[in-house]
């Protein structure tokens, strides 16, 4: 059933899969992130309670649901890498990381010079401030254990089991304006209702978001496409590559 | 388009500093993120090829030696 899959898993396939998909995916991120933040600063009416300031909302929320989705993506990966050891899964868990690490601090960076004016506070230990800067360490963690190991595969190993325990966080910071009494407010978008934010606000953030995540899968191609030449750098395909 | 003048844009209804903050920082850690990254995808290549462009030429002096 899943024989189609098998070529994938061969780092050179990947490799050049990778070359022929990243200028298309990084320039079609450019193009939807400047559609989404020029109409979301410009075009859209201001807040009737938080006036222009709100307008940070068109990076704030594409940045933390992709926080989120970029650790999914790298926990699934280091499940797969520990449990059937496929080399470019283990690759990509270490590429994604520090993807994940700037989205979070692009998400707490900006929430901050919300908070500022909204709230008053540059920061409040709240739960869903405290938890998505535990993300963050969480990226931190991954990032610095796969480096701690003199072997690199011990790193990425136990790089890939702090990744997986780590999920643990993802439905803290998704119910923690539920759970608990925060100054962070509820969310604005769901799956199941109707979204209670207006449509002309909705469409460029929605146009944001999805630049986010092809903007995250450009910057993959581009880290794991160099974890692949320094992990094959004895196989010789990557030694022709390299000699001419 | 919401604003009447750049003035007023650049304004943003006085709270300018704060989303122009925003902008600004998050626009910077995603550039440097992408050139950072082909950076390193450059410099392992070059790095590569002096490596391999240096057996190369041990190889050809251990040959002439014999």
């Amino acid at each position: 059933m899943f024989k189609w899959l098998h070529p994938y898993a061969k780092p050179e396939t990947v490799y050049h899969l990778c070359g022929r998909l990243m200028p298309w995916l990084m320039g079609a991120a450019l193009l939807l992130l400047l559609l989404g933040n020029i109409w979301g600063l410009a075009f859209t009416p201001p807040d009737y309670q938080q006036g222009d300031s709100y307008r940070i909302i068109h990076l704030h929320v594409p940045s933390a649901i992709m926080s989120m989705g970029t650790y999914s993506a790298m926990a699934i990966a280091a499940f797969i890498a520990l449990v059937w050891q496929v080399k470019v899964v283990q690759w990509s868990v270490l590429a994604i990381a520090p993807i994940g690490a700037v989205y979070t601090a692009i998400a707490l960076i900006t929430g901050m010079a919300w908070g500022k004016p909204m709230w008053g506070t540059w920061w409040v230990w709240d739960a869903r401030l405290t938890s998505e800067l535990i993300l963050l360490f969480l990226y931190l963690g991954v990032i610095a254990l796969s480096g701690a190991f003199s072997d690199r595969q011990t790193g990425a190993k136990v790089a890939s089991l702090l990744a997986v325990v780590g999920v643990i966080n993802l439905p803290i910071i998704h119910f923690s304006v539920e759970w608990w009494n925060t100054l962070h407010q509820g969310a604005s978008i769901t799956k199941f209702a109707k979204p209670s934010i207006d449509p002309s606000m909705l469409w460029p953030l929605l146009i944001s978001i999805l630049a986010f995540k092809i903007l995250m899968l450009a910057l993959l191609c581009v880290r794991l496409r160099t974890a692949i030449l320094v992990n094959e750098q004895h196989r010789p395909w990557v030694k022709a590559l390299a000699g001419d | 388009m919401h604003f009447q003048s750049w003035a007023e844009f650049w304004a943003m209804g006085g709270y300018g500093l704060f989303v122009w903050l925003s902008f600004g920082s998050s626009y910077v850690m995603l550039a440097a993120l992408a050139w950072y990254s082909h950076y390193q995808h450059k410099q392992f290549k070059r790095q590569l090829s002096a490596k391999l462009a240096r057996e190369k030429r041990i190889k050809q002096y251990q040959e002439q030696a014999q």
